[in-house]
């Protein structure tokens, strides 16, 4: 018997994979950026909803994630899937734990500026540097391919392949956190969030435990750098702005905070908002300030939407049961 | 490398240091009083620019002009904006945690940015200095300094010493360094938190927005201005510990000097290197190097 977490999971990947049929190609990039982020969300919500580290630097490891794939590229002939996206987590993975390494160190609202900071250091480090090619960034001109002996299975020069392709990475994401959120390893993390000391006590030695999350949110979020660079076949050092940060740590507290599917809801739910405000059809000469719209929600959600939109559902439903149990008695 | 050069580039970054401080010690003491940390304090430097571009017309045809003017005026319209900011977006986040304070604050940017690109525009200007303070100083035989860099380092000493006189000295200052000790014991002292607080919000406001209207005519105003000077200043706070003043000016200074010197001895790595010396720091003393208890 699925219990309805797991139904409305069920539910959405369904969904996920009729889209293409129903939309055109502005419908499947749109969607497909969107999964990406919802990538980038869900490694973000391992370090802030299950670990309890408020990690602003998200961006620094989806960017580098980016330039990776595309430095790593070979110029002029396809690279193999195989080899690139590991390679780029990879390099995800390790500024993450030279990252986590140092901010660890630190606490609180501490913790928050470092990470931040630390982010910026990887900006300037692409943007300043002749490594990253500056504020226009770097073009891959041909996309990698998995190919076995010499049939191509995948190429994703093709928009349809690689919407796909980024519906797998994201279950395949989604599930990866899933086990690990059920195995010893998981509940250590959650034990650090809800009582480091109690955990330090019982003989964990928190610090490793930190940094793995670390290293793992770094790679989660290296796939979906990889994935974005590979769609859009470029990379410009926007790609490790600190907004970017801000905004995926907006999608999770929006979605709702310690649960995988508030953070892919937290993503859809921003991409809505973001098309809604920049409506022309809507807001008229205004919607070229949709941020303004953005900035007030997120004020507005902070007030009056703590938990997040998983929050509603919860509080909809314990009214529901609640009013059942009136009904009977 | 001569010594007039040598001479410059220090005037440079003992300037960009100060100003660094200004921005930074309102920041640090917000959080080290209200435990907030608030993110739009970037924006208040970018509206303090702005308002210097955009006040300065205004006031000399209405009142005959005067760069003192617009600095008061603008001061007094910082103050304002401080006390009713506390009082509408920050009096509800002090229970909050730190994760809805950044999103909150975060939110106001954004705010902020687009309103100023509604009332202003999205274009870069410049602002010019008041004609007494236009001209340049002779240093050596082929330098030369502007008066105008000289005069903002002048403001913001100033201004340290009297943000350090009143911390130290006054009344005031003795209930704000008790408040950040231990809240609850002021408040059951019988001071009033809530005024306490909003003062302190004000003022830090007023520090960011002063900084950034004296900035304005040796730098030009320019879109996202504040973002850049928020993060410089939460790496000045981090390696200065949080709540620290006397940590505030010491690491201003220090970014001032390695940001400078980094601009013009190795271009290519200029803005790495400020958090290099971060990274360094956090090794060497996590806390930062003057950690308020």
């Amino acid at each position: 018997m699925l219990d309805h977490r797991q139904i409305s999971v069920l539910l959405g990947t369904l969904a996920l994979a009729l889209w293409p049929l129903v939309t055109g190609n502005f419908g499947v990039d749109l969607v497909a950026k969107t999964m990406i982020y919802a990538i980038v969300a869900l490694s973000l919500e391992l370090l802030v909803g299950t670990t309890g580290l408020v990690c602003f630097g998200q961006a620094a490891f989806f960017g580098l994630a980016g330039y990776a794939a595309v430095k790593l590229s070979p110029e002029g002939a396809s690279a193999s899937l195989l080899w690139l996206l590991p390679a780029s987590m990879a390099v995800a993975a390790a500024y993450a734990l030279f990252m986590g390494a140092l901010s660890l160190r630190t606490r609180g609202v501490y913790f928050i500026m470092v990470t931040l900071a630390f982010a910026q250091m990887a900006y300037y480090v692409v943007h300043d540097t002749p490594l990253g090619g500056g504020t226009d960034g770097i073009y891959l001109y041909v996309k990698p391919v998995l190919a076995l002996g010499n049939v191509t299975l995948l190429d994703l020069e093709r928009p349809l392949t690689m919407y796909y392709v980024v519906l797998g990475c994201l279950v395949a994401v989604f599930a990866a956190l899933a086990l690990l959120a059920r195995s010893r390893f998981g509940r250590a993390l959650a034990g650090i969030k809800a009582n480091e000391q109690r955990m330090r006590a019982a003989g964990y030695s928190t610090y490793p435990y930190k940094l793995a999350a670390f290293a793992i949110s770094g790679a989660i979020a290296g796939v979906g750098g990889f994935l974005f660079a590979v769609k859009d076949g470029f990379v410009n050092p926007e790609l490790l702005s600190w907004h970017l940060s801000g905004a995926v740590l907006i999608m999770i507290i929006l979605g709702g905070l310690g649960h995988l599917r508030g953070a892919v809801l937290g993503a859809f739910a921003f991409a809505l908002l973001q098309e809604l405000f920049k409506s022309e059809a809507i807001f008229g000469p205004f919607a070229k300030h949709w941020l303004l719209g953005l900035g007030l929600t997120i004020i507005a959600s902070v007030a009056w939407l703590p938990h997040g939109l998983i929050g509603i559902a919860d509080s909809w439903q314990r009214r529901a049961r609640r009013a059942a149990v009136v009904g009977v008695s | 490398m001569t010594l007039s050069w040598f001479l410059v580039q220090c005037l440079n970054s003992l300037q960009y240091g100060l100003l660094l401080f200004l921005v930074a010690s309102g920041l640090t003491l917000i959080f080290g009083i209200m435990g907030v940390i608030n993110l739009a304090h970037g924006s208040f430097y970018m509206i303090g620019a702005y308002m210097a571009y955009a006040l300065a017309p205004l006031v000399n045809a209405t009142l005959g002009g005067g760069f003192f003017t617009t600095l008061m005026i603008g001061l007094v319209l910082a103050v304002a904006l401080g006390y009713v900011l506390e009082w509408a977006f920050f009096s509800f986040l002090y229970e909050r945690e730190h994760l809805q304070q950044v999103l909150m604050t975060y939110g106001l940017i954004l705010v902020f940015e687009e309103l100023r690109s509604i009332l202003v525009g999205d274009d870069v200007h410049g602002v010019a200095p008041p004609p007494w303070l236009a001209g340049s100083v002779p240093l050596g035989d082929l330098m030369t300094y502007p008066v105008y860099n000289l005069f903002i380092s002048a403001v913001c000493l100033l201004l340290a010493l009297g943000m350090w006189f009143v911390l130290a000295r006054t009344r005031l200052g003795m209930t704000i360094r008790a408040g950040s000790t231990n809240r609850e014991m002021v408040q059951s002292l019988g001071i009033d938190i809530q005024f306490l607080y909003r003062v302190v919000f004000a003022a830090g406001v007023a520090l960011a927005v002063l900084a950034g209207m004296v900035a304005a005519p040796a730098s030009s105003v320019y879109p996202g201005m504040g973002n850049q000077v928020l993060i410089i200043c939460f790496v000045v706070v981090v390696i200065g510990g949080i709540g620290s003043i006397r940590g505030a000016l010491l690491a201003a200074l220090l970014i001032g000097f390695v940001d400078t010197f980094g601009k013009v001895l190795f271009q290519q790595a200029a803005g790495v290197l400020v958090y290099v010396l971060m990274a360094l720091i956090l090794l060497w003393k996590p806390d930062g190097l003057f950690k308020a208890s």
